[in-house]
């Protein structure tokens, strides 16, 4: 039963073929069973979900249901749940049980979704690989021995392995993206202030956003018609009349015009993922698209634009973890200050202070023209790049990563390496732009990513054009051995 | 680029964070090199180019001034570390 799409879970779920609770036993059970391998699950929340399930059967009975009625999620685990332990990978949230729901979460909930549980990440997302995260890595489940990406790597560790049929991610600078890539499902990054930022524990505000993380582009169309939406409860949510993204999924991709920037394709990218980029390239080809060389040529700029936007924004964003109402607090301080800064040292992993450290370098006295606004003077120049390449093409497209997944360990005590292997991501979330990585075969038997960017609010065009892709490959529903 | 460990102190005063020794010595080298990756960024001409905070330009929502939350302190401060008759309790400030 695991080897079904969201979608044919619903069929299934619609015609009785089997239950909510059968189907939620189901999974409860796969995660038991091979969790302690994966570590994809911070939390897991059996009662929870036995008692939405029961909510959503009978919901059915009634005729009373949704598409996603039903269906398990998992949620990354920066998203709030009332009642919840919501940690954000961290020691300083570890004992925070969340007052209220995000709205993502309560977005889902009343989709009728049914919670599994919270997926492992990154702390506070702040990495590439899920070894910062105060519970362990995740792995990943095509190789054990691998890092499944991050942030959301539990999330994408979990799908890939099919112990749960899609979970939510956030993307900062390729945290959906990335995790997708190296675990072989989608991940759609939608356009900035499209899905709703309340609730969703902040890193980088004008980059942080959610989205769908699942098996294929149909199953990523039918969550993202869930999680979309204004919310007046977030100041940078966007008032757009609602869309249905699966309206267009059948689309012909006759006439399209894909750009092919030569900085995707430097001698950095490993040899079989360009392969395989270039193999996803052709059978576009045929089915009618014009590939067209653009140039962005910012593009080198962006993670050191990122590095200094992202920490800053962090560094703001993360003062309000200081030990007084809610998370880690130190034992026996001195005075105040020494609450401060012990709470916070002590509460904190490395790479979050690591980032917290630069983000106030870059904003202190003195520093902030040099750094902080010639930043956001590039982040202009990054994005007039995409604005000027999205007049020629529809969509670009290009790796979502330079290599695919690398082993445990492998870059931990390099944090400059790590962040290199964001290349392709991060400029997507310096422009606000939607982007979508899905499943282009395999590197030495590890998930290679195709990357798909298009203009603002173009999500249903990104969605039609992979899941045309995916009804003439089977690259999505491959499931790694061992979980099959 | 490099950074002194006194650099290091300063900011981490700055930040309110408590560093232990090695963490002082690790972050020299690696805010040193994070900060070298960054300066590539100087060698760009930026002189007339305006500064984009929002990557779709828009300013922030304004909306009239009404209470819009409900009492919660209750609910919220279970979760606090430490309270007492309503308020959140912190080492003596005033002697």
């Amino acid at each position: 039963m695991h080897e079904h799409t969201l979608a044919e879970l619903s069929g299934l779920l619609n015609t009785g073929k089997i239950s909510s609770v059968e189907l939620t036993t189901l999974y409860l059970d796969r995660i038991g069973r091979y969790n302690p391998q994966l570590n994809c699950y911070i939390s897991i929340t059996p009662e929870l979900a036995l008692e939405q399930a029961r909510l959503a059967d009978s919901l059915i009975s009634k005729r009373l249901h949704g598409p996603l009625t039903g269906i398990p999620v998992a949620h990354k685990d920066i998203f709030c749940m009332d009642g919840i332990r919501t940690s954000c990978g961290s020691k300083m949230l570890d004992n925070f049980i969340s007052p209220y729901n995000a709205t993502v979460v309560e977005k889902l909930n009343s989709a009728g979704m049914v919670t599994l549980g919270k997926t492992n990440m990154d702390e506070f997302a702040m990495g590439s690989s899920t070894e910062t995260s105060y519970y362990g890595p995740s792995t990943n489940p095509w190789d054990i021995g691998r890092v499944p990406g991050g942030s959301s790597g539990g999330s994408g560790s979990a799908v890939a392995a099919r112990l749960v049929p899609a979970a939510t991610g956030t993307d900062t600078g390729g945290s959906i993206r990335q995790p997708a890539s190296l675990c072989g499902i989608t991940g759609l990054k939608p356009t900035y202030g499209l899905v709703s930022r309340y609730g969703m524990i902040a890193f980088a505000s004008s980059l942080d956003q959610g989205g769908p993380m699942t098996q294929t582009a149909e199953d990523a169309a039918l969550m993202l018609n869930a999680m979309a939406g204004f919310d007046v409860r977030d100041s940078t949510s966007l008032q757009r009349e609602p869309v249905d993204y699966t309206a267009r999924l059948a689309d012909s991709l006759s006439g399209l015009k894909i750009g092919i920037p030569a900085q995707y394709f430097s001698d950095a990218l490993d040899d079989q993922t360009a392969s395989r980029i270039q193999e996803a390239i052709k059978q576009f080809e045929q089915c009618g698209a014009r590939i067209v060389d653009i140039d962005l040529p910012n593009t080198h700029l962006s993670i050191p634009a990122y590095y200094v936007i992202a920490p800053a924004e962090a560094s703001s964003n993360l003062s309000r973890f200081d030990g007084v109402r809610f998370g880690y607090r130190c034992a026996d301080p001195d005075d105040l200050l020494d609450l401060y800064c012990r709470s916070r040292g002590e509460g904190f992993g490395r790479e979050v202070k690591r980032r917290i450290m630069i983000g106030t370098y870059v904003l202190s006295a003195g520093y902030f023209d040099a750094y902080y606004l010639k930043a956001q003077k590039v982040r202009r120049l990054i994005r007039d790049d995409f604005q000027r390449a999205l007049k020629q093409v529809d969509v670009i497209m290009g790796p979502t990563t330079p290599m695919p997944a690398f082993r445990l360990n492998e870059l931990m005590d390099d944090p400059v390496s790590m962040y290199l292997s964001d290349i392709f991501t991060v400029s997507v979330n310096l422009a606000g732009l939607p982007a979508i990585s899905i499943p282009a075969g395999f590197s030495s038997q590890l998930p290679v990513g195709l990357q798909i960017i298009g203009d603002y609010f173009s999500e249903s065009r990104l969605l039609n054009i992979a899941h045309q892709y995916q009804q003439r490959t089977d690259w999505h529903s491959q499931i790694p051995g061992g979980y099959a | 680029m490099s950074l002194e460990s006194a650099d290091i102190k300063t900011l981490a005063r700055l930040a309110r964070l408590a560093l232990n020794d090695d963490e002082i010595e690790e972050y020299q080298h690696t805010l040193g090199n994070i900060l070298g990756l960054v300066e590539q960024l100087q060698a760009v001409q930026t002189g007339a180019i305006t500064p984009l905070a929002h990557p779709l330009e828009i300013s922030a929502r304004l909306r009239t001034d009404e209470i819009t939350e409900i009492d919660q302190r209750t609910k919220f401060q279970q979760i606090a570390p430490e309270t007492a008759k309503g308020f959140y309790l912190v080492p003596r400030v005033i002697e």
